[in-house]
């Protein structure tokens, strides 16, 4: 049975009625209830328990800033959303919430011993209370605190929803469709341009929502609405979003909103995204996002049943809900007399009204008397009792700012209005500067820093007339029945009863920071806001301090005696309010998170089994297991059978790039340590290719297939940067050389060959190349055709043997890898991944850029000051080789190292020490760059970097690793076939 | 996020098309040999890190893939204006 309730009064549809369950409890609702609103109808005041110290809580707003009433909204595995504000909920048939921050339950909650002893948690209690002994806190308080402080538990299951993102262009974009906003729209929408008109709400109205006596051009409220909305709807360059909250303000007038599709619907069935994330550019914005009321800070003012004037309006006049049966009214502004006197007229009993002022209005005194309300002037609220509700509260005479008399009024609802805060978070996103208002104790928009305007409330401009006429930019002038909005004062603090200290009178609802930690906060030297926010954590829950900022700004003003401008004011910042990862992330989960490039060859690797690592954004085949092989059975095969027969690789994902130009040769001998200007065609080289800095960048072989056209190849890693790094030169540097840059990556795919069989196994395929060992030796490049497809053959080796690389453009990759599998069968060919090209040119010392250089690595430290043109009078990175700390004694060198136990592996990153008696912390020397266990020399071998290597071969060193400390030897670099006469396979 | 007006392709485009590409109107010397150790390292390292207005260079990487100039504010992250390389340094009025 629903007792609450005002049959004539609201918007819910009493057509639809519906059930949910919180707590395990099920209730009846309506069509068009928020979980709040339906809760009241049931009298549930009693919906939390709060963040520190477990104190019953209930609604205090009935909107988005809601502050205490957070639930878990519970649709089962993978849809379990903590910490949604009721007042936001729309109720539907089958709604599932909990209540969140007790044990074992709401009503008996073991956490509000906290309260008893709230001396432990002063403001930075955290640093304060905690900090002995030392050992505890990992042990002891944290998790006691992590269990017993809080808010809903995050959720474990993979999400079970789709999230959806959009782009959006309008030239006017206007944020919030109370009576400001649609007078915008309207004034907007009259002109050509595109308009979106956003509401965070599933009903456009905001504050009209709350009021339908008023009267609009002669229309009542609610009728001037629809009209309004229908015209609205039928204008082809209007966009209405409902649902829909702008959470951020960024540059040049680019916002996001996310619109909320499913969470309000039972059927989910349909497949729609759960939320959309638009990502709106506006020539104009237009914020009408109102203004919050504040609430007052007095003791126990956040007993369930102590709610906002406003938020009793709000349940009355769109929900038909009553907050209570016999509700008194703690105002220090005229604004609520409206509400008070809609609820007399509504048939509730009123307890009365304690207004902190002195006087109010001959007007409000007259309508009062005609209700038989009983004004209490220069009284205030000095304290609430009630269990999980309010049952009555203190009133107490106030003169000359001290407590004269103090007597108990019975109630079941307490109102209060501390006056209006202008909603100026997105004003305060995009940057804009702001000034204070001293009428309304708050600060309203000053000189914006986008194209935006502010209107209504959110503007500090009160009273529907003015609100609306300002929302219409002064093209239209409304008449409306309102009297005048009023004014009101800003008390921030008031005299307490007894001892101050022990006075819990509430400023931020959500984290439980009250008015005495703000006051010791200033004592203990914050004097900041940003400071005190920090110590005191007020404003830093998820609502951020939208009911509490100003009052906590005001009291520590008041500490300091300082006016509020000299204190500052907190910085907003996105989102407005709490957004899913959901809405975030968008579509781009699993699978297309991140890009996954992937070669021609990739589904033949796939297909035969290959184990996949991630090099780069590219996937490649790490292994080839066969017949349950683990990855060292696979690579030792795979090893043993390049080395001695054939072996095949797909080189695709290196990095490719055409130089083309009259100056090719002169650009390259500039980027690279090589000397080009003399390579013939057709031959090839190994380039290396240094940061201005003079450490290692990048190396790949590069052909010269003709005069004025190079073929480069870079490492899988580097192509993007090295390409980026030679367009700017090009650009910026160098704009007189004649010079074109290609990536051609992704045009060809790469089949490597390695093995003494390699030649063998393409000379039937291939035309218009010789390719005996006399006309295309080692380090050369040849143009032709092979299985009738063009392409560029390189014979070239990064495994010591006798090797080639096809290039053929990339759509016949797959079916020339196929074709020269098949045929490779003969020579036992296998396939073979990342693994076992590390292995196999580890062994022939052959570095990889990234994996045994770090960044600060010269072609010196790594023995490879061959590859330096020392003629060239300038290249990048050559000035750099000959700054002094690269010049200098005790850098770390290249070496290779053998230990001792042939059957140890090195772990790569183990550190290297010269004396393993040494006492810790021990000097360390060097580290393991590459370690392998090589199947074809039968032990293991690595390369490290090691200071002052190159002149300590054959001396031993040691490498402490988990549980013991091995002993190597320092040896060259190159492991296998030191002549490289495996190269020259007839 | 930020319009970025390509001087190349004379459009406002969206900020997620550009990179950053580090101070503008430093050029690499001519003869680096010529350099002192100091001087060098002026060059390789030195940067002027101001706050307000500084020029930077820009890449338009996923449009028309040049370099160019840029007059940026880094306190309000806004463009005053962009030019094309090798055009003259942009001038900061006072």
């Amino acid at each position: 049975m629903t007792l609450h309730r005002k049959p004539e009064y609201g918007r819910v549809n009493r057509g639809k009625p519906i059930n949910f369950s919180f707590d395990g409890k099920i209730y009846s609702a309506f069509d068009g209830d928020s979980l709040a609103s339906a809760l009241l109808a049931h009298g549930v005041h009693l919906v939390g328990r709060s963040f520190k110290y477990h104190r019953p809580r209930g609604f205090v707003a009935a909107g988005p800033e809601e502050p205490n009433a957070l639930v878990t909204f519970d649709r089962g595995p993978g849809r379990v959303t903590p910490n949604v504000r009721a007042t936001t909920l729309e109720v539907f048939d089958g709604l599932v919430a909990h209540s969140q921050n007790n044990w074992p339950s709401l009503t008996f909650d073991m956490g509000a011993v906290n309260d008893l002893f709230y001396m432990l948690f002063p403001a930075g209690f955290y640093n304060k209370t905690f900090m002995w002994p030392k050992s505890f806190w990992d042990r002891v308080y944290e998790p006691a605190i992590r269990k017993m402080a809080g808010l809903g538990p995050a959720p474990i299951d993979e999400d079970a929803d789709i999230y959806a993102s959009q782009y959006m262009h309008c030239e006017t974009l206007i944020v919030g469709a109370g009576p400001a906003g649609i007078a915008a729209a309207l004034a907007a929408s009259e002109k050509p341009g595109r308009v979106i008109l956003v509401d965070e709400q599933y009903e456009f109205g905001g504050s009209l929502l709350s009021t339908p006596n008023m009267v609009i051009n002669d229309i009542p409220a609610w009728q001037w609405l629809e009209d309004s909305l229908a015209i609205l709807k039928a204008r082809e360059n209007v966009t209405l979003l409902t649902r829909t909250t702008v959470i951020g303000y960024y540059h040049e007038n680019f916002l996001g909103a996310v619109e909320r599709i499913t969470d309000h619907e039972k059927d989910l069935s349909s497949h729609k995204p759960r939320e959309r994330l638009y990502k709106i550019r506006a020539g104009e914005v237009v914020l009408a996002t109102g203004a919050i009321e504040r609430p007052l800070v007095f003791q126990s003012n956040d007993r369930p049943g102590v709610m906002l004037a406003s938020a009793a309006h709000t349940y009355l006049n769109r929900y038909g809900v009553v907050v209570g049966e016999k509700i008194a009214l703690f105002t220090c502004h005229d604004s609520a007399y409206e509400v008070i006197f809609d609820l007399a007229d509504a048939g509730i009993s009123i307890a009365g009204v304690i207004d902190v002022r002195d006087q109010v209005s001959e007007t409000i005194i007259a309508a009062a008397k005609a209700r038989n309300i009983e004004i209490l002037t220069g009284t205030i609220v000095s304290g609430t009792s009630g269990k999980f509700r309010v049952s009555s509260l203190r009133a107490s005479k106030i003169e000359d700012g001290k407590i004269t008399s103090t007597w108990e009024i019975a109630c079941d609802c307490l109102l209060m209005c501390g006056g209006w805060t202008p909603s100026i978070h997105l004003f305060s996103h995009s940057k804009g500067s702001l000034k204070w208002r001293e009428d309304l104790g708050a600060y309203i928009p000053d000189n914006p820093n986008e194209n935006v305007i502010s209107v209504g409330a959110c503007n500090g401009t009160f009273g529907l007339r003015k609100i609306m006429t300002e929302g219409a930019g002064g093209s239209t002038e409304y008449q409306v029945n309102a009297g005048a909005f009023g004014s009101g004062i800003i008390p921030a603090t008031f005299p307490t009863e007894g001892d101050p200290a022990k006075v819990k009178a509430f400023v931020d609802f959500q984290n439980d920071v009250t008015e005495k930690d703000i006051n010791l906060a200033v004592r203990e030297g914050l004097k900041s806001i940003e400071h005190v926010k920090r110590y005191t954590t007020t404003g830093m829950a998820t609502d951020q301090g939208k009911t509490s900022n100003l009052n906590a700004l005001q009291i520590a003003a008041k500490a300091v005696y300082k006016p509020v401008q000299q204190v500052g004011l907190t910085t907003f910042r996105p989102p407005y309010t709490p957004t899913t990862f959901g809405a975030l992330v968008g579509g781009k989960d699993g699978h297309s998170f991140h890009v996954i490039r992937k070669t021609p060859m990739d589904g033949w690797a796939e297909d035969h089994g290959a184990v996949f690592e991630p090099v780069a954004l590219w996937r490649r085949a790490r292994y080839f297991p066969r017949d349950g092989e683990d990855m060292l059975a696979a690579v030792n095969r795979e090893c043993l059978t390049t080395r001695c027969s054939l072996g095949i690789f797909d080189a695709s994902t290196l990095g490719k790039v055409e130089v083309i130009g009259p100056d090719a040769a002169e650009f390259m001998n500039r980027m690279y340590t090589n000397p080009w200007l003399k390579l013939k065609p057709g031959s090839c080289r190994y380039g290396l290719m240094l940061g201005e800095d003079g450490y290692i960048m990048d190396d790949g072989v590069i052909g010269r297939l003709a005069e004025n056209h190079f073929h480069v190849t870079t490492t899988t890693g580097g192509a993007p940067r090295v390409f980026r790094m030679m367009e700017d030169y090009r650009q910026t540097e160098w704009p007189e050389l004649d010079v074109w840059l290609t990536s051609t990556t992704e045009q060809w795919a790469v089949i490597a060959l390695n093995g003494p069989n390699a030649r063998k196994l393409i000379e039937p395929f291939v035309e218009g190349i010789d390719l005996s060992e006399e006309k295309f030796p080692h380090m050369a490049v040849r143009e032709g055709r092979i299985c009738g497809v063009e392409t560029r053959l390189f014979r070239v080796s990064f495994s010591g043997e006798l090797g080639f690389e096809i290039n053929v453009p990339a759509h016949y990759g797959r079916a020339l890898w196929e074709t020269l599998f098949i045929a490779g069968q003969k020579y036992d060919i296998t396939p073979y991944g990342t693994e076992t090209m590390h292995v196999l040119r580890a062994e022939k010392g052959f570095i990889i850029v990234g994996q045994d250089t770090d960044g600060t690595v010269t072609p010196m430290d790594v023995g490879m000051s061959w590859a330096i043109g020392k003629k060239k009078k300038d290249f990048v990175g050559k000035r750099s080789l000959s700054r002094p700390d690269i010049m200098a004694e005790g850098r770390k060198q290249l070496v290779g190292l053998l230990t001792d136990d042939p059957n140890i592996v090195l772990e790569e990153g183990a550190q290297l020490i010269a004396n393993p008696e040494q006492s810790i912390p021990m000097d360390m020397i060097g580290h393991v760059t590459s370690s392998y266990w090589s199947a074809t020399l039968n032990r293991s071998i690595a390369l490290a970097m090691v200071k002052n290597g190159h002149a300590l071969t054959e001396s031993n060193v040691y490498i402490p690793m988990p549980g013991k400390i091995y002993k190597a030897q320092v040896s060259k670099c190159v492991f296998y076939d030191p002549n490289g006469e495996r190269l020259n396979v007839i | 996020m930020l319009l970025i007006k390509c001087p190349y392709c004379q459009e406002d485009r969206p900020e997620i098309e550009f990179s950053y590409s580090g101070e503008a109107h430093i050029a690499r010397p001519l003869n680096p040999d010529d350099l002192s150790d100091e001087e060098w390292a002026e060059y390789l390292f030195i940067r002027s890190n101001r706050r307000g207005l500084h020029h930077e260079r820009w890449l338009h990487a996923h449009g028309c893939a040049r370099f160019f100039n840029a007059l940026r504010d880094t306190v309000s992250d806004k463009f005053e204006l962009t030019y094309k390389m090798g055009e003259p340094k942009a001038q900061v009025k006072k």
